[in-house]
This record gives C-alpha cells, structure tokens and sequence, in this order.
C-alpha cells in the first residue's frame, strides 16, 4: 500500500509541478520514482516533524502540495500543535502519509503504534482523513487528493493487504462511503482493513439468514452521513469494526452521526475496538487484532448474541 | 509600492505609533504593551525601507514576506500596517472586538498583510523555511523575513527551523530576533538563559549579525549587507528595550500584558513620552 501511495504521489508530480514530497529520514524504498525523476522537489529531511508541517504550511502559502510521508505515530502525536495551528488554521493543502496506521508496528511496541491517530487528526478543524482498504483502493483515490481543500491525513495498512472489491463494481470517490452489500438486519461499518472483516462476516451470517448491509469507509473525514442514515431504516443493529482505539475512530464518528441524525427509533449498536490502552503485548499486528477482538468470528458472534437477546 | 528607495526620515513617526499602541490599549483595554514597543523600530524600518510590497494588494506575488514570529507584539505590526494602508486606521480601536479583522494575535486570511497566524511561539520560522525554499524552487526574488523574540528562542521547533534553515542555505532567508531580554514573567536570564544567543545562532549555521534594535541606520546597515554569504541564512539579532518608549513601562516585567489601566494613567504615560 505504501508502495502505491508513494509511486502515485510520483505519478502526481509527474502531472503537477506544484508536488513536492518531504520525507522525514526514512527509507527510500518505494520513492526511487520521485526522486529520479524530481529531484529538484524531493526533500529528505531530518527527524523534526514539528519543524516539517511548519515548513510544509510555508511550501503550500507559496503555492506548493507537499506530501509528507513517516511513521503515523510520530505525523500525528509529535506535531500536533503545528497540525492544528500551521495546517488546520492556515487551511493550506498539505498531504500527511502516515505509515503504520493501527498495529502494524506491533512488534516495536507503543511509541509506533497508532491506535490514536484517527482520534488525533479528526479533532483538528479543515484536517480530511482517508484510511484507503488496500493498495488498488489507494490507487484510486491517490489521484483525487491532489487538489482537495484543506490538509489531508492518508492512514497506511501494513502492504499486501487482500483487495476489498474490484473496480469494476464500486466507484471509488472520496468523500463517498462504498456500500460493498446490501442487507435489511443488520449494518456492518468498516474502515481500512477492517471492511474485508466485516465482509466476511456478512457472508457468513448470511448463511445463517441474518442479512447485512456492510459499509466501507475510505474517508473518515468529512464523513458521511448521508451514506449511513440512507441504510438505517430497516436494520435492528449496527457494528462498527475498526483497527483503533474505542475513543475518536470509527464507532465514535457513526455514534455521533447516528446521535444527531433524530432517528424515529432506537437502533442496536456495538462498537468493536482497540481498548484504551497503549498496547505493550508486542507479537503482530495479526496477534492484536485476535487479542482484541477485531476479527470476522466476533464480528458474528457479537451479531449473534445481540439478536438472541434482542430478538 | 513602497520599496527600498522610499527615503522618509521622519523622528516622530516612530513616536506616533507607539502613541497610537498605547490608544489601542486605551480603546480595547488589551494587548501585549511591552513586546510591541520593544519591534516598533524594527517593523516601521523594514515597512518603510526594506520590504517591496504593495499594500493595495497584499497578496502581490513578488513581495517581501514579513512573518511575525513573536505574534504578541502584533500591536506594533497593526499600527506600521494602517499607516501603510492595508486597512484602515479605525481597525485598530476594534482590536480584538465581536468580528474585529484585527485579533489579540495575527490571523492569516483575516487581516490583510499578515503572512501568517501567529500566536503560539515556535512556529513562524518553520512556515518561513518553507517560504524561502518555495521561492528558490520558483526563481523568485523575493526574500522572507521572519521576527522572533527572544523569550520564543526557548521553543524547540525554532531549533529544528534552524537547522533546516541552514541544511538548504536559504541565504534568502532573514531571522531577526527581537532580544529585549525579558520574557513574560522577567529576565529571559532568570527564567531560561539562551546567551550566547548569538554563538547558538552561529553554530547552527547562520551569518550573525548584532544591531541596536532601535537604530534605524544600524539595522539598514545590516540587513543592507544580507547576505553576506550566499550559502548562509542571515540572523539579526536586534538588542531592544521591552516597553521601549514608555519610561514606565521600559525593562518593567509588569508590562508584558498588563492592561487594567484607567484613561488618565494613559494619558499620564502619553505625556511621559518623548522622541
């Protein structure tokens, strides 16, 4: 996925001479593309990510669309005033890659795990988020980022991740929720990739004649809502899955949505999340995710429980 | 447009904006005194002789950029700005009122003339980098001047600026530091002392230079001379009085933002000042 990502932000500078890339002291692996062919507007920058959304803001007052790429934990918690006073208040189009959105740095423990970034960057004014399922899904949207208003957070899965849908069946268009199936039980609700979970359950639960609706959500912010109240009107349940904490991610955003959308009925909901904690089990980003729950088999045996109880 | 030929010498211009300061804090009954009068000098030298602007367009793409680092003395930015005609002078007597253009800190897109919203210190010399580097990638002319104070050199971000200043030998770039000494509670060298301020700013790569901040042919004679490296950016650091102008006020810790003032005290400290 990062390879897509940053090979389309090459491809983005091939179009637009207003693209410059910044990294912040890492790898080179998979930005070869931009610097043979731009290096005039390829950037290697020291470990100071403060200084960089600072001078990003400074690029993008001048005209410029920089595109930030390193570790999200470090893109999000470090920086954070600058990523409300320099790109939210400024309001200038600068792109911020974060690597290693959710578990993937498991294994390194919690200073790179990001669990909190959605929360982070969606408290910000102006700040969009996209956190895309898989690397075909990114390349679809990468190209649709170029001239969005406004900073914009791009959350990557760990790479190699299983492709969602085929382009042929869902138009890809941010801002725009994927509605992968239709049901009239229940509503499954994911982002990234836990959209593949939940359409694996859906499938499953089918087979038990409970019928989803399952929704993907490339783009967390704006949200919308739209999207989700058009599928409420016949559903017992909604169950959010997301590879994030409890607090500010997904289930938080489809909470407030459905909260403030005045609902003529009361609506089951279940959330299934990362604890409020920062996670120090190391393994990998699989064995989190098993530990916590976010899985197809709780999926369905949330489902489950909810409608025997709950009829 | 005003430039660099405009050759206005006139001693009691500098008098009148920190009149008009202090009738800002008589109308509003707010504002950072001290930091704005210790910059007056420094922004009415760089508005009248330095920067290439036009105030009928602000967003000219040729211009000077002028970022106000050190946000709080942006009293001393407002009054240099309405006499050059980027708003008008009655802006100032609403600073900080319901839907005021002009706010307790400078606002990017809301005030015309202001490069950048400043307000939290550490930020401006980062959004300057990123400016001085557009404009070389662009060809540009135009330089970027950026005013820290001294007590803001405490702030990390503005180390990390630094050194990203000096990595891209941005000679087009210009720092000066408003080094009054003092900070909001007292003496920057009883709270956190950044002296050597100027050996710091040499060992991170800069050409140094040291003026009174108050002189204008001191401070045309140094920035005049930028840069005298072209692989270097350039700091100025400009030794200030904080309150500068208004005795009471000058070196006086209290004056950081003190505002409770009745209106024959202003009158009182009105009367105390002198070209």
């Amino acid at each position: 996925m990062r390879k897509a990502c940053l090979e389309a932000v090459a491809e983005l500078a091939d179009q637009d001479d207003r693209v410059v890339f910044i990294g912040s002291d890492i790898s080179n692996r998979n930005i070869e593309g931009f610097y043979t062919r731009h290096p005039d507007r390829f950037f290697m920058e020291g470990v100071s990510e403060q200084h960089l959304i600072g001078m990003m803001t400074g690029l993008a007052l001048s005209g410029k669309i920089p595109y930030l790429n390193t570790i999200a934990t470090f893109a999000t918690r470090r920086c954070f005033e600058q990523l409300v006073i320099d790109a939210g208040l400024h309001k200038q189009p600068i792109r911020i890659i974060g690597s290693g959105g959710g578990g993937v740095y498991a294994p390194l423990g919690p200073t790179h795990i990001a669990m909190d970034d959605i929360a982070i960057m969606r408290t910000i004014p102006n700040m969009s988020i996209i956190a895309p399922s898989d690397a075909e899904e990114m390349k679809q949207l990468m190209p649709q980022t170029l001239n969005m208003p406004g900073p914009l957070y791009i959350r990557l899965a760990k790479g190699g991740d299983p492709v969602l849908y085929r382009n042929e069946e869902h138009e890809c268009v941010l801002t725009k929720a994927i509605k992968l199936r239709h049901g009239t039980d229940v509503v499954l609700i994911g982002t990234g990739i836990t959209s593949k979970l939940a359409l694996e359950a859906a499938e499953d639960l089918e087979q038990q004649g409970i019928s989803c609706s399952v929704l993907h959500y490339h783009t967390l912010k704006p949200f919308d809502v739209d999207g989700l109240i058009a599928e409420l009107n016949t559903v017992k349940a909604v169950l959010t899955i997301e590879e994030h904490s409890c607090i500010g991610g997904l289930g938080s955003i489809v909470a407030e949505a459905i909260s403030s959308a005045n609902l003529d009925r009361l609506i089951k909901f279940i959330k299934l999340a990362m604890p409020d904690e920062l996670l120090d089990n190391y393994g990998s980003q699989h064995f989190l995710m098993q530990r916590n729950g976010i899985t197809k088999t709780n999926i369905i045996k949330q489902i489950l429980l909810l409608l025997k109880e709950h009829g | 447009m005003e430039s660099k030929k405009n050759s206005l010498h006139d001693p009691t211009k500098n008098l009148h904006y920190r009149k008009q300061i202090l009738e800002v804090l008589r109308a509003t009954k707010r504002g950072h005194i001290g930091p704005a009068l210790s910059i007056v000098d420094i922004v009415s030298t760089l508005y009248d002789h330095v920067l290439q602007y036009d105030a009928n367009n602000p967003t000219w793409s040729e211009r000077d950029r002028f970022i106000l680092s050190k946000g709080h003395g942006c009293l001393a930015l407002y009054v240099v700005l309405a006499a050059k005609g980027f708003f008008a002078e009655d802006e100032l007597w609403r600073v900080s009122d319901e839907n005021a253009m002009l706010g307790g800190h400078p606002e990017y897109g809301l005030t015309p003339g202001i490069e950048a919203s400043t307000g939290s210190l550490g930020h401006g010399l980062s959004i300057g980098v990123g400016m001085a580097l557009a404009a070389r990638m662009d060809k540009k002319k135009y330089r970027t001047y950026v005013l820290l104070g001294d007590g803001e050199c405490n702030e990390g971000a503005i180390w990390e600026a630094a050194l990203s200043a000096a990595q891209h030998k941005l000679s087009n770039l210009i720092v000066l530091v408003d080094s009054n000494k003092m900070q909001c509670n007292t003496f920057t060298a009883e709270i956190l002392n950044m002296e050597p301020l100027s050996a710091k700013w040499q060992s991170f790569g800069f050409v140094v230079k040291e003026v009174d901040g108050h002189s204008k042919t001191e401070l045309l004679d140094a920035i005049g001379s930028i840069p005298e490296a072209n692989d270097k950016p350039t700091v100025v650091i400009c030794h200030t009085i904080k309150g500068k102008g208004v005795p009471e006020a000058e070196n006086n810790p209290a004056w950081h933002h003190k505002s409770r003032l009745k209106d024959e005290d202003i009158e009182q400290l009105l009367a105390s000042m002198e070209v």
